[in-house]
């Protein structure tokens, strides 16, 4: 790996290396698994699992450290489409994507729906607006675009505003999701978990930034891929759902709607006195509202999801590292191919979670069973220990009802191996493949932030004349620093995983979204527009956030919080396109660079060192 | 550079555009506003309604997006403004 800069010889070797790594993570679960037959205990593997997959990424990182601009910032601009598209999925889904969304179909039904939907849909608007036309300006950094688009430090700052503000918000809930895991896996204390999921992921990206965090992105999609699938594939089989899971589950979804009603779902009365975080099942799984206010708030946050995916810098970033136009537009189709994979199997493990749990005919049935019974499954007793899952016999009868059964979303990826009595090696296997779904995603949102802090502000607005060494070196000081102050306010637990997960999509798309679109596609879009839309935008959506999240207001005609987006986009659309045409038109020299931007062939517009 | 191709790549690459974002609106948006109709259709044992925001609008999204990879491509070529391979 120390040749990668060396000319074509690492890149070529790519798929064999990756190939090489995939057949011996294979082989460490496979010996995982004979242990285990060996009668080495659960929390051992559990732990292996976690320490040997973190000190790979480790030493990726520690392989592909630079002192280059350009291979910091973009990785050097030679990261193949497909390898980057597995990059890019590693750096999309996070711990809620992996341990949450899961659970979240379970409890929340079809509504729960519009996140897939709306994280998926995102890409056709990054390929199709976005992403081709970045990759040809040659920017490092999202910000760097939106101040030479439209010159002077202002937007460029306003830029770094919405961009810090988005992803910190995000890597909080990373850092707090590998701390969790950590936690679990390692059997220490939470507050130490956070710091030592901070150490790894900043092992990941602190020498070799982009191009570090690139070769890492890539392990780690691979190990939470196989993390995500084998069980389901192993469960579904066993339990003689079909040999792909994905395409056979229908009838399964029939099947609970008929056991919804025997076990009398919405019928029964809500028990109180569960402990915080757990729910018991009060929402039809497949049934979708059929009021005009249920089908306008799932497009209301399929939108916020999918223009808040292609205003996130993270995402965008990635497809500057690819080695030309068209290998950035065929990237976003094999990033959207990646996550696919994971995101259509998701909803298919929480119908099987659910019919297992609910259907009486099958061993694994418990809603209907006798709670004397029912206590004495390994897993209840092992989840009720931890806080994740309890009973609560509120009719004194003895028996089970839907409404007394009450867990914790997590359970269905994290548990789901247990209920259908696979081995433990398979549950260490999901551990490894949560820690890296949120550790990757962690990295890239880092690297962002200390990316556009180190460049736009420090370097572009600060000292222009600062020499590459102090940049990359105040670059690395400043994801240290980040880090740190996220694991801080991670260790703090302020917000549930998911609140703050939207909300950064909220953030981005209220700020950045049209000062991007309109900056490729508008060429008359200029610099009073694109302040007036970032800030303006930025604003509403952050004001209408704090009215309804902690003001005490009302949300209107039912955006909540998860929302606020809806608000902060038309704000900025309006502001941006009403205050550019107020003012003059853009010079001839920013619209031939915006022509030249519309080309994929020629040089980019900014020099590859800038 | 000839200014003739650059206008047409530009007009044909706004068309493609505009296909490819009308595909995206009627599966992001226009399909699960009337979810709780589809429902009443059985599409191989899934509702339809539920089917679609589990699976269906997602394996749209991912064909469309190679096809607009391809399309995009031809235009470029083309129109002589293809990159080098």
């Amino acid at each position: 790996m120390a040749q990668k800069m060396a000319g074509g010889t690492f890149i070529e070797n790519l798929p064999k290396i990756y190939g090489m790594y995939t057949g011996g993570f294979l082989v460490f679960v496979l010996l995982m698994a004979i242990l285990e037959q060996m009668g080495v205990g659960a929390d051992t593997i559990g732990i292996l699992f976690v320490a040997f997959t973190i000190v790979i990424y480790a030493g990726i990182g520690f392989l592909s450290r630079t002192m280059a601009v350009d291979a910091y910032y973009v990785a050097g601009r030679q990261v193949p489409a497909v390898f980057n598209g597995m990059a890019t999925a590693a750096d999309w889904m996070s711990g809620a994507s992996f341990v949450a969304m899961a659970g979240g179909i379970y409890f929340g039904g079809h509504g729960y729906l519009a996140f897939v939907v709306g994280w998926t849909g995102g890409y056709i608007l990054v390929a199709s607006l976005m992403a081709p036309y970045l990759r040809k300006f040659g920017c490092y950094t999202v910000p760097d675009f939106i101040g030479t688009r439209y010159g002077g430090n202002l937007p460029r700052f306003l830029g770094v505003v919405v961009l810090a503000v988005a992803s910190f918000t995000y890597v909080t809930a990373q850092i707090n999701a590998t701390g969790t895991i950590a936690a679990r896996a390692l059997q220490i204390p939470f507050e130490v978990g956070v710091w030592f999921g901070l150490l790894g992921i900043l092992l990941c990206s602190m020498l070799g930034g982009m191009r570090a965090v690139t070769w890492t992105q890539v392990a780690q999609y691979i190990v939470l891929i196989i993390a995500y699938l084998v069980p389901v594939f192993w469960m579904s089989n066993k339990q003689g759902f079909g040999l792909i899971p994905q395409f056979v589950y229908g009838d399964a979804v029939a099947r609970i709607t008929e056991l919804e009603a025997f076990h009398g779902l919405g019928t029964l009365d809500p028990v109180a006195g569960a402990k915080g975080g757990l729910r018991a099942l009060s929402v039809p799984f497949a049934a979708a509202g059929d009021t005009a206010m249920a089908s306008w708030k799932f497009v209301t946050l399929v939108a916020c999801m999918m223009l808040g995916t292609a205003s996130l810098p993270h995402i965008l970033m990635r497809y500057f590292t690819t080695p030309s136009v068209r290998a950035a537009r065929q990237s976003v189709a094999w990033s959207l191919m990646f996550i696919f994979l994971l995101y259509f199997t998701a909803p298919a493990l929480a119908t099987f979670t659910k019919l297992q749990i609910l259907d009486p005919e099958l061993a694994t049935g418990i809603i209907g069973k006798s709670i004397a019974d029912v206590q004495a499954l390994e897993w209840i007793q092992k989840w009720s220990n931890v806080g994740f899952a309890q009973i609560i016999d509120a009719n004194s009868d003895g028996i089970l009802q839907l409404n007394e059964f009450f867990m914790r979303g997590d359970i269905v990826v994290l548990a789901t191996p247990e209920i259908a009595g696979l081995p433990y090696v398979i549950s260490g296997l999901v551990a490894a493949g949560g820690m890296a779904a949120a550790m990757s995603t962690a990295d890239g949102l880092l690297l962002a932030i200390a990316n556009a802090l180190s460049h736009d502000l420090y370097y572009k607005i600060i000292d222009p004349e600062a020499e590459t060494r102090k940049r990359l070196l105040v670059a690395r000081g400043l994801l240290l620093g980040i880090g740190a102050a996220g694991a801080f306010v991670a260790s703090l637990k302020l917000t549930s995983i998911l609140g703050a997960v939207a909300w950064a999509f909220d953030f981005a798309c209220s700020g950045l979204f049209f000062p991007i679109v309109l900056g490729i596609w508008w060429k008359r879009a200029n610099r009073q527009g694109a302040i007036a839309g970032m800030a303006g935008g930025f604003l509403a959506g952050t004001w209408y956030l704090y009215q309804v999240r902690f003001g005490g207001m009302d949300p209107w005609i039912g955006i909540d919080h998860l929302r606020f987006g809806i608000i902060g986009m038309p704000v900025s659309l309006v502001l941006m396109v009403v205050v550019s045409l107020l003012t003059p038109e853009p010079d001839a020299e920013t619209q031939a660079m915006v022509d030249e931007i519309r080309v994929p062939s020629g040089e980019t517009v900014l020099g590859s060192s800038h | 550079m000839d200014t003739s191709k650059r206008e047409e790549h530009w007009r044909r690459t706004k068309s493609l555009m505009i296909v490819t974002l009308t595909i995206w609106f009627i599966f992001s948006f226009v399909v699960h506003w009337f979810a709780a109709d589809l429902n009443s259709v059985n599409f191989f044992g899934w509702p339809l309604g539920f089917y679609m925001a589990a699976q269906g609008s997602e394996i749209v999204f991912v064909l469309t997006l190679f096809w607009f990879v391809k399309a995009q491509d031809k235009i470029d070529r083309d129109c002589d403004l293809a990159e080098e391979d």
